[in-house]
Parts: C-alpha cells; sequence; structure tokens
C-alpha cells in the first residue's frame, strides 16, 4: 500500500509534465489529460483512505522511503513520504476539490487558447502541494512549498498580458518569499539544534532544547505560515491575487496554497505545545488576521475581492485554533476541510457570475441573478448559509467548535478570545449577507458598457455546475458527518492529540451566542442592502468603509515603511558605498595609476638605454655574488 | 705561456664588446660589438677549458659558435630591413616600442 504514495504526487506531475512540454499537439486533449490524472490522484487517494480506515487509528501512518536526496556525513535528506491521517485529510480535501475545479475549468477557460498551459500549472499546483502535505522532513516539505510558491506565481500571473495580473504574480510570489525566509531558518535552527529535519525525531524530541530556541523555531514557522495563509502580516498579496482566473482563486482559497501554513502549525503543533509564548503570537496573529479580513470583505464591491477577504478571515480562525493548542487542532483542520468545500463553491460561483456576466466583478452592477442563474444561485446560497455558520450546515459545525474551543483558552485570554471571534461570526454574517444580497437579489443594476455591449447572464455550461454542485453538497453535510459521533476528532486524534476544552459558559451557550450573532449580521445586512436599492455608484462612506477598501491600508503602510524605509536604508548605504568603499578602493587605483606613470618613462624605446639596464644589473648581481663569498 | 693571459684577454675584449654596444650607434657596428663579446667569452671558455684539462670549455665554445652563427642570420636581416625602410642604420632611430 505505501508504493502508491508517490503515485498521488506523481499522477498529477507526469500530467505537469506532459502538458508543459507537450506542445501544440496536446492542445485538444490537455485539458481532459490534466482532468484524468488530477482525478487519477483523488482515486489513489481514496484507495489509501480506504485501506486507511481498515485498520487501527495508531497503525493508520504509512512510510515510503523512495531514495536518498542528500546523503552527506552527519546531513541526511531523504526523499520520503509519510501518510497518516492529518496528511490523508489534506490530500483527498486537495486531490478531490481540485479535480473538481479542473473539472470546472474545462468550461470556464473553454475560449482560452493557452487553456493547455493552464491545466500544466494546475496539475503542477496540484503535485506541489501534495509534496507539501506528504513529506516526512522538513526540507522536502520546503521544496514543496517552494513549488506551491512557484505554482501560484504562475496561475496569478496566468493572464500576463495584464499588468495588474504580472504584479499581483509578482507581488505574491515576493511576499511569500519572506513567509519562505522563516520556514528556511526555522529548518536551520531545528538542524542546528537537533541535527535532523525529519517529523519524528524533531517532533519527539521538542523537550531536549531550550525555552528560547524552541521559541524561535515557533516564531519563524509561524511566519512561514504567515505568507502562506495571508495572516497579517504578510496578507497583502492575497487580495490582489484575485487578478489570476476565478478557477485559481478557488484552488488557492479553497484546496491549496492558504491551507499549508494551518497544515504546518499543526503538523508542528508538538513545537508549538512546547512554547507557551510562540502559541500565544499565533492566537494573536489568527484574532487580528480574523478581524482585518472580515472588516476588508465588508467594504470590498468586487466580489472575488470580497470573497478573498473572507478567505483571509476564515484562515485566521484556523490559525486561531491552531494557536490554542491540543483542544484546538482537530477543529483548525476540521473547519478547513469545511472551508475548503464552501469556499471553493463560492469562488466557482463568483467565476460562473462573471463567466454570465462578461467577467464584470463589480457587485454594484449585478443585482437579481437568482433569476438569470438558478443553479449558480441554489450552490451559492448554500455556501453562504455554510460559510456564516448557519445552523446544520458545514460551517456551522466547524465554527461553533473553535469560538468553544477559544473560550475554554480560560482566563482573560479566553473571554478576548472568545469575543473577537464571536465578533468575526456577525462579521462574517454581515459581508457574506450583503454579497449574496448585492448579487443575487435587489433589481437588475447592470448597463451597457461603453461599446454598448449589455451581458446577457446566463447559466453555465454543465461542466461548471456540476462540480458547484457537488461543492454543495459537501458545504451541506461535511460538517455534520464530521461532528457525528466525533469521528472527526476521533480520526486525528492519534497525530494531532486532542483535549475536550472547558469554556467558561456552557456549550449550550456558546452556540446560542453564535445563533444570535449570526442574525444580528444577517440582520444588519438586509437593512442596509436588502431593504433599500443599492446604489450603483458606490458612496463615499466612512472613514473606517473607505480605509477598507483600500485593504486597511496595508498597502499604504508597507509603502511608507517597507518601501520608502527600504529606499532611504538603499540611499544610505549607496551614499556610503560611493564616498567610504569606492573612495579607498579609487584612492588606492589612483596611487597605483601615478606611480606606473612615472615608472613607464623608464621605457623609453632606447635599445641601448635597455643594454645599459642590462649590464648594469648583471653587474650588481655579480659585484652582490661576489661580496657574499668574501662575507 | 701562463692561460691566465688569455683571460686577460678575453676580459679586455668583452669590455670593448660591452662599451661598443652601449656607446655607438650604428647597428652594424653594436651588431660586431656584440660578435666580439661572444667571442670574447669563447676564448674564455677555451683557456678554462686548458686550465681544467677538459673539453667541456670546448664543446660550449662550439654551441656558442652555432648560436652566433644563427643570430648573425637573424640580426643581420632585421638590420637590413631596417635600414631599408628607414635610411638608417642607427639604433636611436628605431625608438618606437615604447609607451
Amino acid at each position: 500500500m505505501e508504493n502508491l504514495i508517490a503515485l498521488l504526487i506523481a499522477a498529477p506531475l507526469l500530467g505537469a509534465g506532459l502538458l508543459l512540454c507537450g506542445g501544440r499537439r496536446l492542445d485538444r486533449v490537455g485539458h481532459l489529460l490534466g482532468t484524468v490524472l488530477a482525478a487519477a490522484s483523488f482515486v489513489i487517494g481514496v484507495v489509501l483512505f480506504a485501506d486507511m480506515l481498515g485498520k487501527g487509528g495508531e497503525e493508520r501512518a504509512l512510510h515510503q522511503h523512495l531514495f536518498s536526496w542528500v546523503p552527506v556525513e552527519g546531513f541526511q535528506a531523504d526523499i520520503a513520504f509519510q501518510l497518516d491521517q492529518l496528511s490523508m485529510t489534506f490530500v483527498l480535501l486537495i486531490t478531490g476539490v481540485g479535480t473538481l475545479i479542473h473539472i470546472y475549468s474545462i468550461g470556464y477557460m473553454e475560449h482560452d487558447e493557452r487553456r493547455r498551459r493552464f491545466f500544466g500549472y494546475l496539475n503542477l499546483f496540484l503535485a506541489a502541494m501534495l509534496l507539501l502535505v506528504l513529506a516526512d522532513n522538513y526540507l522536502l516539505l520546503y521544496f514543496g512549498w517552494e513549488g506551491v510558491g512557484l505554482a501560484s506565481y504562475l496561475l496569478i500571473g496566468f493572464w500576463q498580458h495584464k499588468p495588474s495580473a504580472a504584479t499581483a504574480a509578482k507581488k505574491a510570489f515576493l511576499v511569500n518569499r519572506v513567509g519562505d525566509m522563516g520556514l528556511s531558518i526555522a529548518i536551520m535552527l531545528m538542524f542546528t539544534t537537533f541535527g535532523t529535519f525529519a517529523f519524528g525525531p524533531v517532533l519527539e524530541s521538542t523537550g531536549e532544547a531550550s525555552d528560547g530556541t524552541i521559541t524561535g523555531i515557533g516564531l519563524m514557522l509561524l511566519l512561514a505560515a504567515c505568507g502562506k495563509s495571508a495572516q497579517v502580516p504578510l496578507q497583502s498579496w492575497l487580495g490582489d491575487a484575485m487578478e489570476g482566473p476565478t478557477p485559481v482563486s478557488a484552488l488557492i482559497h479553497a484546496a491549496t496554497m492558504v491551507t499549508a501554513g494551518v497544515y504546518l502549525i499543526t503538523r508542528s503543533g508538538a513545537i508549538f505545545n512546547a512554547s507557551p509564548d510562540a502559541q500565544l503570537v499565533v492566537v494573536v496573529v489568527g484574532a487580528v488576521t480574523l478581524l482585518f479580513g472580515a472588516i476588508v470583505g465588508c467594504a470590498k464591491d468586487d466580489i472575488k475581492k470580497a470573497l478573498a477577504g473572507s478567505t483571509m478571515s476564515q484562515i485566521g480562525y484556523m490559525i486561531l485554533a491552531a494557536g490554542l493548542g491540543p483542544i484546538g487542532y482537530v477543529f483548525a483542520i476540521m473547519h478547513l476541510v469545511t472551508h475548503g468545500f464552501f469556499k471553493a463553491g463560492l469562488f466557482l460561483g463568483a467565476g460562473s457570475v462573471m463567466h454570465g456576466m462578461n467577467d464584470e466583478v463589480d457587485m454594484r452592477k449585478y443585482g437579481g441573478l437568482r433569476k438569470y442563474m438558478p443553479v449558480t444561485f441554489v450552490t451559492f446560497g448554500l455556501g453562504y448559509l455554510a460559510i456564516i455558520g448557519f445552523p446544520g450546515l458545514s460551517g456551522f459545525w466547524s465554527k461553533d467548535k473553535i469560538i468553544e474551543a477559544a473560550f475554554a483558552k480560560g482566563g482573560t485570554e479566553g473571554w478576548i478570545l472568545g469575543a473577537v471571534t464571536l465578533l468575526g461570526a456577525a462579521l462574517t454574517a454581515y459581508y457574506m449577507t450583503r454579497v449574496m444580497l448585492m448579487t443575487f437579489f435587489g433589481e437588475k443594476r447592470w448597463q451597457p458598457d461603453a461599446e454598448g455591449n449589455e451581458p446577457h447572464p446566463h447559466e453555465s455550461p454543465k461542466s461548471m455546475t456540476i462540480p458547484m454542485i457537488v461543492l454543495a453538497f459537501g458545504s451541506v453535510f461535511a460538517g455534520g458527518l464530521f461532528s457525528l459521533n466525533e469521528s472527526f476528532v476521533k480520526w486525528l486524534e492519534p497525530v494531532t492529540a486532542f483535549e475536550h476544552g472547558h469554556p467558561p459558559i456552557s456549550a449550550g451557550a456558546v452556540t446560542a451566542s453564535t445563533v444570535v450573532v449570526l442574525l444580528i449580521g444577517v440582520g444588519a445586512a438586509y437593512l442596509q442592502y436588502g431593504r433599500k436599492p443599492v446604489p450603483v455608484i458606490a458612496p463615499r462612506g466612512s472613514l473606517l468603509t473607505r480605509a477598507a477598501r483600500r485593504d486597511l491600508l496595508q498597502d499604504d503602510f508597507n509603502h511608507v515603511v517597507l518601501v520608502r524605509g527600504g529606499e532611504h536604508l538603499t540611499r544610505s548605504l549607496v551614499y556610503v558605498d560611493h564616498t567610504l568603499v569606492d573612495g579607498v578602493v579609487n584612492g588606492t587605483a589612483a596611487s597605483f595609476g601615478g606611480l606606473s606613470g612615472r615608472l613607464r618613462k623608464l621605457q623609453n624605446g632606447y635599445a641601448r638605454s635597455y643594454a645599459v639596464s642590462m649590464f648594469g644589473g648583471t653587474a650588481v648581481l655579480i659585484a652582490a655574488t661576489l661580496l657574499m663569498r668574501a662575507v | 705561456m701562463n692561460p691566465v693571459n688569455y683571460l686577460y684577454l678575453a676580459a679586455l675584449l668583452f669590455t670593448i664588446g660591452a662599451a661598443g654596444v652601449l656607446i655607438r650607434r650604428n647597428a652594424i657596428v653594436v651588431f660586431m660589438c656584440v660578435e666580439l663579446m661572444l667571442n670574447a667569452c669563447n676564448l674564455a671558455f677555451v683557456a678554462f677549458s686548458r686550465m681544467h684539462g677538459n673539453l667541456d670549455g670546448q664543446i660550449i665554445a662550439f654551441f656558442t659558435m652555432v648560436v652566433a652563427a644563427a643570430e648573425v642570420v637573424v640580426g643581420l636581416a632585421i638590420i637590413v630591413s631596417l635600414f631599408r625602410s628607414r635610411h638608417s642604420a642607427s639604433v636611436d632611430d628605431a625608438s618606437l616600442m615604447k609607451l
């Protein structure tokens, strides 16, 4: 069975290789090939899953050693895979949702002449992400991590003829690099501390390292997670990443990429458990990001950017849960999976709306679309109910548990975190209701564009609606299925460990308050966008709204602090370089130049003067020799 | 006759040759002075050969002659072509090889 693990990665990797190197002759079958290979990977995943279910909880982990990557004395890096329950969860999510997105892309990218290449990149993305979650050591994980960064760069900038897309891809890549630095430093620290970077030895021996080292490793891992998962302060790339084709957004936001940070923190749980300080920082980052994303999501008129804010916020929930330790890991992953379903569904729905509206993304120019796109409306609606945590749907089960765990943190912290998560839930309800009302309800607000083309909203083709329907099923039932008999907790417990949290208020009260804040959020959005017609031109808005429209000034902050600061730093360094370093170097060069200018006068071209120097030299040599003899 | 006298003669001839190389401007004369220095060396070699009672010095003298013959061929050719192009055989006129 363990020999199948490599095949999980090999299938999409083969697809990427064939599609990217195969050339034009594959144009006609490329999209099918890519989809079939992604599906093949999913089938292998299901086979392994079925096999895993047949074994006891502790014996489920599989290992496959492929070959020694860097066999050096004292430094052993292997291409080796580990498939335990945590990796399995990710494998099924990545390949399952990934395959659905492949199918969707067949329809969505139908008129794009570079569709083959697009599928090649999608396959590459899947392969890199699978490598990331299947690696059995941090170095191989880092390889997958970088692969994900590369694939996201290629996909976000897929429409590179648009300068905005090219810039967004560059931005995503650069911001991610900051996080990647964190990961590489963490790996170096691990190697110097433990002498290895395989998961098993490192995570078992966290007690041997000093507190400072463990906290350092934890914070560096958190920095890495912030980069990939778009958490404050490395969140700025996520909104711009919407420049990529919509299936890419769905893939990045649901199945791959942003989940990598949560995976990293959960996988390194032992390190964070050993360092309460690092855990506290993780929780704070999660809490700040979940409000940050939610506030940004409330103000955006671009449907994809509103959803991007929502992703940031939901990942914030997961990071927060992961920072809570054993009471939260399981729920972080559970929310990740349910979020994978509904967020993929929402993005595919948004793509379907754009497909029918001539690629218009401004929600103020939608309105009343439920009549024109019934399937999209229903699937999007179910995703909407799931994300706001409507009782009974997926998001309810996972988010409610996170809120409960936040309260269970205990003390003042517990109350603050609980309040933040509840506030986040209210904001989620508000901004998602806003998206829903502006898109599907109210009067039609679209107008002919400058060339007089009026959009004719229509339902998308089957290849696009079927994945949306499947994801809608996941959005509705996944959470309940996971919570039934605590099956998800039991499934992950052997890997991540689990403790029951004890919130200071009863679980029923938490659930009740979740529902109350949900209703408040929905009600507020209804009063603002349901009762009154939505203005086509965005009103000026309050100071907070205007700030949120500019992503809460994140780019301005980065510009002022990092770009300007960097410029000043480089200018002063250039000045030092010009005056001090160049002064020394140029001064030396000039003095040698002057000296040689004088010395070259000796080369006067007269053969006789050369002869004099020869004779003179010989005479001196002879005289010296004789003198030495005499002494 | 005392062989040391031949060494005095060789030193005298070498000095004359060297002085000629340094002082004279005419390339032909400079050239002949070089030959004079070579022959002074040859004389010294032969004298040493006689003094030490072996043939090493004589053999080296033959080598010197062969080298001198070859040098004459090349050197004269250079001087002739120099004279043809400049109508002068002065070594100071050919002073273009400088910075």
